[in-house]
């Protein structure tokens, strides 16, 4: 499986997800955010965390400007597959593949803290390592984390099960305790946890692994 | 041509920050102040003439993230 890590300035989990991804047998290539084509091979693109652009404006809006984040869009189009987390997931929310929008955590305070998630659905390559309502622990560390959506897409995202994963004591506000969800065709995954913060012992956690290995796995199989 | 544009976020929204300010200003002992809405304003200075039209487009695709946020615009 081929993977491409997307760096933003600013960006700061790129090589922990590339690292997360090699580990899980992936070839993976870094790709500078001035490029303007993703490489046709690619069979996923991963966004990482950090602060793209020093969150100026707001997190990840001017990251969704890029020029590589245009390829990006066209790649999801098609049928891609793509994970954006922590500032991914933002930028992923700001170009509108995701929905919703993250917000400045309630509590108005950065929370980097391992946090219990529960598995909401596994019908999907990221997820079907692990056990339907599954808890797992993975690191947060955020500052603008708190999901919103309308009352309306809420509904939505439950009826389409397109909610990744919840937390199991809230830490951020967020909406229905969204911690993670999936796109229209599943192949889309934006989260706020860092799942590539707990892929070795020594990150004191491997609940991680299961997501890199299944998506591996499926993508290889697909 | 100065334009400047408020976004602020839609009704209804939680805002956690306009919540903590007003928190902070019944501490310095300002009662009465029932909320608080916290926004941005972004003043633009663009080209003479440049359209409504064009101003609303930047904000559609940059300055607002219209999930959460409304914005006004205000020629000067």
């Amino acid at each position: 499986m081929k993977a491409g890590v997307i760096v933003f300035p600013g960006s700061n989990c790129d090589r922990d997800l590339a690292v997360a991804f090699e580990r899980a047998g992936a070839q993976v290539q870094m790709i500078w955010h001035k490029e303007t084509e993703l490489p046709t091979d690619l069979d996923i693109v991963g966004v990482p965390g950090g602060f793209s652009f020093g969150d100026y404006l707001r997190c990840g809006a001017i990251a969704a400007q890029s020029p590589i984040t245009r390829s990006l869009i066209k790649h999801t189009e098609r049928g891609g597959y793509a994970i954006g987390i922590c500032n991914g997931f933002q930028v992923l929310t700001e170009t509108g593949i995701l929905p919703g929008a993250l917000m400045r955590n309630a509590n108005l305070k950065f929370i980097c803290k391992p946090v219990g998630l529960k598995v909401e659905t596994t019908d999907c390559a990221f997820l079907s390592g692990y056990e339907q309502g599954q808890e797992i622990t993975v690191p947060v560390a955020h500052h603008d984390g708190n999901y919103n959506v309308t009352d309306e897409k809420l509904a939505q995202l439950r009826a389409e099960g397109r909610i990744a994963f919840t937390y199991t004591d809230n830490p951020n506000g967020s909406t229905g305790d969204i911690a993670g969800v999936i796109s229209k065709n599943r192949r889309v995954l934006g989260m706020m946890p860092h799942p590539e913060r707990c892929v070795d012992e020594m990150h004191g956690g491997t609940d991680g692994v299961a997501m890199f290995r299944s998506l591996v796995d499926s993508v290889v199989a697909a | 041509m100065k334009v400047r544009v408020d976004v602020m976020l839609k009704t209804g929204v939680l805002d956690p920050q306009g919540e903590a300010v007003r928190h902070a200003l019944g501490n310095l002992g300002f009662d009465g102040v029932e909320k608080v809405r916290q926004g941005k304003v972004i003043e633009l200075d663009v080209a003479e003439g440049t359209s409504e039209e064009k101003i609303k487009e930047m904000c559609e695709k940059l300055l607002a993230n219209t999930v959460i946020e409304n914005y006004a615009i205000q020629v000067l």
